[in-house]
Order: C-alpha cells, then structure tokens, then sequence
C-alpha cells in the first residue's frame, strides 16, 4: 500500500560540509561547478533549488543521488556518507527518461527488478499507476505517452523503490502551465503520504513557493549558496496567499543582488 | 504514429471518401465497379492470352515433361478463381487480390516473354536459357534432391550462423562495455573483419578436417563480423542518461548490462544479424561451390557440369524461396521483439 502507515518512520538528513566540485573538461580546462557549499536539510523536509542556468543546481543534485563525486568535502545522508547511487536516493530527470523497450508497468516497476525484488512482490506497481494517474496506459509504450504522461511515469519509477530521500531536477519544466500545477499538486499529496526528503529544482520562483518548506537561492560562478528564504505559508496552500508576491519580490531581489555582485566582479 | 491516431486517420480517409461517394452520381459508381472487375480479370485475360500462344504456336525446341508446367497453370488459374469467388463475399480478400493484380499480371507477362523468346522462338540460346516449362519440370522430376540439398544447406547455415551470433554476440557486448575487451578485440576485428570470409578457404580447407567443418568455421566467421560490429557499436551509443536511471534505481553491473545497454542496443544488433545473414548466404553458397560435397550450391555446380541448366534455375528458385523465406523470418522476429519502436519498417 502506498500510504501513511507503510511508509517507515524514515529519517533523511542530509547535509552537505565544504562539498565542491570542479569539472575538467577535454581540453583540460577547470569549470568550478560548486564551491564550498554548507547546508543542512532536515528529515522530510521539501526544499527547492532555484538559481540562473549553470550555477549547479543540477550538479548538487547529482552529488546527493552519487552519479557524481565532490572534488572536496563531503555529503552525509543519516550520519553516512554518500558514495555512489543507492536506490533510498531517487532521482528524476527534467527528461523523463523512460526505457523506451519497457511498457509503462514495466518501467515502473523498473526498481524492483534492478533490486532483484521477486515479480510475486511486485503488486504495489499497479498502485503507483494509479497514484500517478496512469490507470489504463500500463501496457502502454513510452513513445505511446505524452510529456505530461511520461513525467508521471518517471515519478512512480522514482517512487516505487520507497526513498528516502526525491531529487527532482526540474521535472515540471517542459510541461504546460495547466499540466504541471496538477503534477504540483500530486508531488505534494506523495511527499506529504510520504515524508520523504525532497530536493526540487527548479527555474519557476512561483513553484518553488508553492511546494517548498525552504528555498535555497544559488549564484553561479562558483556555484554557491546565495541565501536560504523559509516560506513561513502554512499548508494547504494557496496560490495567490498575499505572502506569495512578498516572498518572490524577495527573491528576485536577491538574484538581482547575485547577479550586479558578479557584474562588479567582472568589472 | 499510435494505433489510436492511425485508427483515427483512418476514420476521416473513410469518411472524406464516403463523402464523395454520396456526393457523386450513381453512374461513376457503377463505372468504378466496372474498373474493378476489369482490373480483377487482367490476370484472368493474360492467362488466356498465354494459354493460347502455349497451344497454337508451334514448339521450335524439344520439349520433354511439358505436362508439370500445363498443371501447374492450370492450377494456378484455379486458385486466383477460388480467391476471386472468395473476395466476392470478403471485401478484406477483395482489397489484397486488388492490391497483388499488378504485381500477379507482370509475373504472367514476364512468363509469356520467357515462353516466346525460349520455346516459341528460339531466340535464347540454349542451354543456357531453357523455356519455363522446363525449369518446372526439373524442379517436379529432380524435387527430392533439391529438398535434401535445402537440408543440407540450412544444417550447414543454421550451425554456421549460430556459432557466429553466439560468439558475436558477447563480443560486441563485451567490447561496448568494458574498455579493456576493446582494446583487444577492436584491432582483431578491423584488421580481420573486412576480409571477406571465402577469401579464408585454402586455409580452412588445410585447417579442418573435414570440408563440413571448414565451411562451418567460414560462415561462422562471415556473420560473426557484422554482428559484431553492430552489437558494439549499439551498446557503445546508449544514451548515458539510462545506465544513470538505472543505477539511481538500485541497479548492478549485471542489470546494466543485460537490461539497460542490450535491450537499448536491440536496433543495431538486428542490423547486425542481418548484415550476417546476408554474408552467411555468401559464404554457405561459395563453400558449396568449391568444396562440399551437398546443399543448394553444389547442386548448382553438378547441374551446370552435364549442362542441365533448366535444374540450375529450378535450383536458384528454390534458393530464392528458402533465403527469402529466412530473411522473412528474422523480420518477423525483429517486429515481435522491437514492438516498442517508433514507426518500424515492416517487411
Ligand atoms: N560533466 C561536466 N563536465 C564539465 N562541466 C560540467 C559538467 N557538468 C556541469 N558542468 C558545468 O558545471 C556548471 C554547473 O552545471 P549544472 O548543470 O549543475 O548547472 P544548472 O544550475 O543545473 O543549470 P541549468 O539551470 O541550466 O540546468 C556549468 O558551468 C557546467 O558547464
Ligand atoms: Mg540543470
């Protein structure tokens, strides 16, 4: 069952001490994707990334799910440090990503079969098609779904295997604005069922208000942590709370800072 | 496209031609109805013209076993009858008889030609160009050693071919995945793979025991290298986007491989086997030729030695048919298997 009483009192601290990270790129060149970043999200927290392009956002999520290594410091989930991907830390990816040889279920269900789980324990899958809303479309192709469709399929994929911890990597981005509040709106409905850690990042201030607990504005080169803004709106939410435009004059405020900072660097 | 967009499609064509239909009068409904009997009775009429030029020319060559091939007209005639009294009541058979009518007449224009210029006029010369009704009836008379021979052939193949995927398989995938296998597999295959496989006969032929064997060893050798390639190739260009959703989501080396990189490279491997296919053809059919002592190619050679060529061509049929038959085959495998693609190419 995917509700409440299922989900384990699960932890999902994670915290992040002097983590930087530098590519190298082929000709040899240093990019400093991140650096010196500190932070601490506590258990079951929702918190949003938000920040111009290139300022790491996606590499700080990477760093959590282990697809990447930081160059320095390091990253602790519960008191362990993160090496390398563990299905407690899912991921999804702006792109859906669905396996294109797998139908809807298939795909789904995908965790459990990387885990070895047996198919006699796979009932819960049909559940997750329903919770995402795909009642229907199980035996259905990837390239069978629409955006909208296939995003929902990659969040039940990410969901299946229970996290710990959801990084979501702009995962509304390319969906229309109709679409994408209904998806809104489902993250919210699981993360509360859930009360796993969420990492959200995103390029619309207004989402990032709407979902998160706090918002952690990036600047870019180096990527650091400009500043982190609590969004005091009690849940549920609505989306035109007066606290809203407050809070997005705010961070527009702070971006805008970020970015004459960085211009004065420069000149 | 979807199933449901095509039905979809399909739905306004009908109507858009329903329409029209109704729109139009009743004589150009009746005037298509007479289009489509005439076009059903072509084949019907070129039979008639043939059966004529067949009974009233005068044969200007010797002719023996003529009656297989008078049969086998006949019933074939009675066959396109029986479907074109079926499509009669099944607009479904009505719609593929119309469909194959062009296709049906050229085959009884082309016999026609091959009838006139051969038995009729004698204008082929012989015996390298025998009339229809003889390559008919040295495939009637000569039928079981043609069968034995496709035995032979398709154990030779079927054995040559399988020893090349199952060795190609793993070393394309082996190569895709591990930096180390393609360090040393990728120079063995470029220096070694692009020589065609017969080029190896004099050594297979000092190397084996047996000329069974060495062909064996040629066919596997002239599929594996296709397959080879294409699987490597295939599994080298995954998007790297997968293996990291499958490692997020719990997954080991051993998933990676075989549930991520193979089904993802299943596109080019099945060029691949295609590719070997057609190389495997070659192969089988030239060790026939030259060393084996059985199969489809050495029938070709021992017919062509006593100048039988009416056994040749009845030879070549048979080839055609079993080829064709095999290609088919992997293609219909190819559409069970990759039925997640995206606008496949039916066969
Ligand atoms: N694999 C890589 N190799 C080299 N440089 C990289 C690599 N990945 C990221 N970078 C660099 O690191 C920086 C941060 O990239 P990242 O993808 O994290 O940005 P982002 O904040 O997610 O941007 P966007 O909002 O456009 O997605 C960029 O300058 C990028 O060029
Ligand atoms: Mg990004």
């Amino acid at each position: 069952m995917v509700t409440a009483e299922n989900a384990l009192p699960q932890a999902g601290a994670i915290v992040f001490e002097q983590v930087r990270k530098i590519f190298v790129d082929p000709e040899g060149r240093e990019v400093e994707a991140l650096s010196s970043v500190n932070l601490a999200i506590r258990p079951g927290e929702f918190v949003s990334l938000v920040g111009p392009s290139g300022c790491g956002k996606s590499t700080l999520l990477r760093l959590v799910a282990g697809l990447e290594t930081a160059s320095e410091g390091l990253i602790r989930l519960d008191d362990e440090v993160i090496a390398g991907p563990h299905y407690l830390r899912g991921l999804v990816f702006q792109d859906p990503t669905l396996f294109p040889w797998l139908t809807v279920r298939r795909n789904i269900a995908a965790g459990l079969a990387a885990r070895g789980v047996a198919k006699q324990q796979w009932d819960e899958v049909d559940e997750y098609i329903e919770l995402v809303g795909l009642s229907g479309f199980g035996d259905s192709f990837p390239h069978q779904l629409s955006g909208g469709m296939a995003q929902r399929a990659a969040l039940a994929r990410a969901l299946v295997n229970h996290p710990k911890v959801l990084l979501l990597d702009e995962p509304l981005g390319a969906l229309d604005a109709f679409t994408r509040m209904q998806l809104q709106d489902e993250i919210l409905r699981i993360w509360q069922d859930r009360g796993t850690t969420e990492i959200f990042v995103t390029h619309d201030i207004d989402e990032a208000i709407y979902l998160s607990d706090r918002i952690i504005v990036m600047t870019p080169r180096p990527g650091k942590i400009q500043e982190i803004i609590e969004v005091p709106i009690g849940r549920p939410r609505s989306r035109n709370h007066p606290d809203f435009f407050r809070l997005r004059s705010r961070i527009l405020e702070v971006l805008n800072f970020a970015k004459e900072l960085s211009l004065s660097y420069y000149l | 496209m979807s199933a449901s967009e095509l039905t979809s499609r399909k739905k306004t064509d009908l109507q858009i031609e329903l329409g029209e239909l109704k729109s139009e009068k009743h004589s150009v409904k009746k005037d298509l109805n007479l289009m489509l009997v005439c076009k059903l009775l072509l084949p019907v009429l070129l039979w008639g013209i043939f059966w004529v030029a067949h009974l009233f020319i005068a044969d200007r060559q010797i002719l023996t076993g003529g009656k297989y091939f008078n049969w086998l007209m006949i019933t074939l005639l009675g066959l396109y009858l029986i479907f074109l009294v079926i499509s009669y009541f099944i607009s479904n058979i009505r719609s593929g008889l119309v469909h194959k009518v062009p296709l049906i007449s050229a085959v009884l224009m082309i016999l026609l030609i091959w009838e006139l210029t051969t038995l009729k006029l004698n204008l082929l010369p012989l015996p390298y160009f025998p009339p229809p009704a003889k390559v008919f009836a040295a495939l009637a008379i000569d039928w079981q050693t043609l069968w034995i021979s496709v035995l032979y052939s398709l154990r030779l193949l079927g054995i040559g071919y399988l020893i090349g995927l199952l060795v190609g398989l793993p070393c394309g995938t082996l190569m895709g995945w591990y930096a180390g296998f393609n360090y040393w597999l990728n120079p063995v295959l470029r220096f070694i793979g692009p020589i065609p496989a017969t080029a190896w006969i004099p050594v297979a032929m000092a190397v084996f025991p047996t000329s069974f064997a060495a062909s064996i060893f040629l066919i596997a050798l002239a599929s594996w290298f296709p397959i080879t390639v294409m699987t490597w190739s295939g599994i080298a260009n995954v998007n790297k986007a997968f293996y990291e959703v499958a490692r997020t989501l719990g997954g080991g080396e051993y998933y990676l491989i075989t549930r991520v990189a193979v089904p993802a490279a299943l596109p080019s491997i099945f060029v691949g086997l295609f590719m070997g296919m057609g190389t495997a053809f070659v192969t089988l059919v030239v060790g026939e030729l030259l060393g084996v002592k059985a199969g489809l190619g050495w029938y070709i050679q021992w017919a062509q030695g006593w100048a039988e060529y009416a056994k040749v061509y009845a030879a070549l049929f048979v080839m055609a048919v079993i080829f064709s038959g095999l290609i088919t085959l992997l293609f219909r495998i190819r559409d069970k298997v990759l039925v997640w693609q995206r606008g496949l190419i039916k066969w």
